[in-house]
């Protein structure tokens, strides 16, 4: 499991709510079908900004991103990776 | 092409609502009020039979009701809290003197435990708080004074306006199948007032960017629907909106339904709202209106006229 995996975990297992423990959770696992609620999600969001210190921006504040742990992996590290670089111009 | 700003000044003109002074605050004239009467009426006399409990609330409610029910985070910037004065005769004295002076004197004033109404259900829930509800559900009819902080020269965005709502408590499917039938039911009452109706999905204005997110669920797990005309301009605005709650009542105030949290589903009538959008749609002449839609309001129409001698 890297870092963010862990930081991650952690974070959905402390705010989510969820009535089974989140170490149990694969990948891919709907959060919403485990029971997170929509409140829930927004604290699990606000814990994951202060954690990585980032903002997610309008485009990922919508349902689909807190979905799995896969899908919060993908908008954190669309966040915190370096900026590709500009393509070459030829 | 009427605007918004532009039906107020007709309305103020025809001596149907007054100026209240404040943006979103109006006086009513007793022709404007035997509109809202028979369209009140009208509107819930189908579903009367059905529910439990009906109960008319007054205009503000206890400011715990804010907390518990999370209005407060959600919706902080249309919060109305009443505040008074709990000071000495000296600060009385610092007062007027800031008032006589032009100063803002509300700054002496301190929040009490009473809040403005935020929805008409809201004063229910804590009233029913640690109850339990049969398989079936209870169902409820409630009607308050609501208030939004939200001035605007918009008149269908009024800051104190009025609610009708049937509430239900109970199962999931239970409270789903609530909305649905009210939908339904309120769609067909209202076209039957003359008016075109569309039931869109919606969602709240909930604050800041968590409200983003809680948007984002509300309208992808299509919480809310509203039921859509025009109001005030060519523009559509919500007249009614039904809303499935999932838990979120329930938790917040110990309901339980067959041994699980209860769900709860709401469908509201904007009183004030459809009454501007009849007034939008058949001109401000109400003896000129259709004569179906006079004979559905008729009963609460005649007392208002002769109410204004």
């Amino acid at each position: 499991m890297t870092e963010i995996d862990g930081t991650i975990r952690r974070i959905v297992e402390a705010h989510g709510r969820l009535p089974s423990s989140p170490s149990q959770l694969k990948d891919d696992d709907d959060l919403y079908e485990r029971g997170l609620s929509s409140h829930a999600s927004v604290n699990v969001m606000l814990a994951l900004e202060d954690a990585f210190d980032v903002e997610f921006p309008d485009s990922l504040l919508r349902r689909g991103t807190f979905r799995s742990i896969a899908s919060i992996r993908e908008a954190v590290e669309s966040l915190t990776s370096p900026a590709p670089s500009t393509a070459e111009s030829g | 092409m009427s605007t918004p700003e532009g039906f107020r000044d007709e309305l103020l003109r025809a001596g149907l609502l007054f100026d209240g002074g404040v943006a979103g605050v109006y006086h009513r004239s007793f022709r404007y009020e035997a509109i809202v009467r028979g369209v009140q009426a009208y509107v819930t006399a189908p579903g009367a039979g059905e529910v439990g409990l009906q109960l008319s609330f007054p205009p503000v409610q206890a400011r715990s009701t804010l907390e518990v029910s999370g209005y407060v985070s959600s919706f902080p910037n249309l919060v109305g809290l009443v505040s008074s004065f709990a000071g000495t005769e000296a600060d009385v004295s610092a007062l007027l003197a800031e008032s006589e002076g032009g100063v803002d004197w509300a700054g002496r004033m301190t929040p009490t435990d009473v809040s403005l109404c935020s929805a008409a259900c809201h004063g229910l829930y804590p009233m029913l708080a640690g109850s339990s509800f049969p398989a079936v559900g209870s169902r409820y009819e409630v009607h308050a004074w609501c208030f939004r902080h939200e001035p605007s020269v918009d008149p269908a965005r009024m800051q104190s306006f009025r609610m009708h709502e049937f509430v239900y408590l109970g199962t999931p499917s239970g409270a789903e199948a609530h909305r649905e039938a009210w939908i339904d039911r309120a769609t067909g009452l209202l076209e039957g007032l003359g008016l075109a109706v569309d039931v869109v999905p919606a969602n709240d204005p909930f604050f800041g960017r968590a409200g983003r997110l809680l948007a984002s669920n509300q309208r992808t797990k299509e919480l809310k629907f509203e039921l859509v005309t025009p109001i005030s301009s060519d523009a559509p605005g919500a007249i009614s909106s039904g809303n499935y709650h999932e838990d979120h009542f329930g938790a917040a105030f110990d309901l339980r339904a067959e041994g699980e949290v209860a769900h709860s589903a709401c469908f509201a009538f904007g009183l004030d709202r459809i009454a501007l959008a009849l007034l939008f749609r058949h001109g401000l002449d109400v003896e000129a209106w259709p004569a179906d839609v006079l004979r559905r309001l008729r009963t609460d129409l005649d007392a208002g006229a002769h109410a204004v001698t």
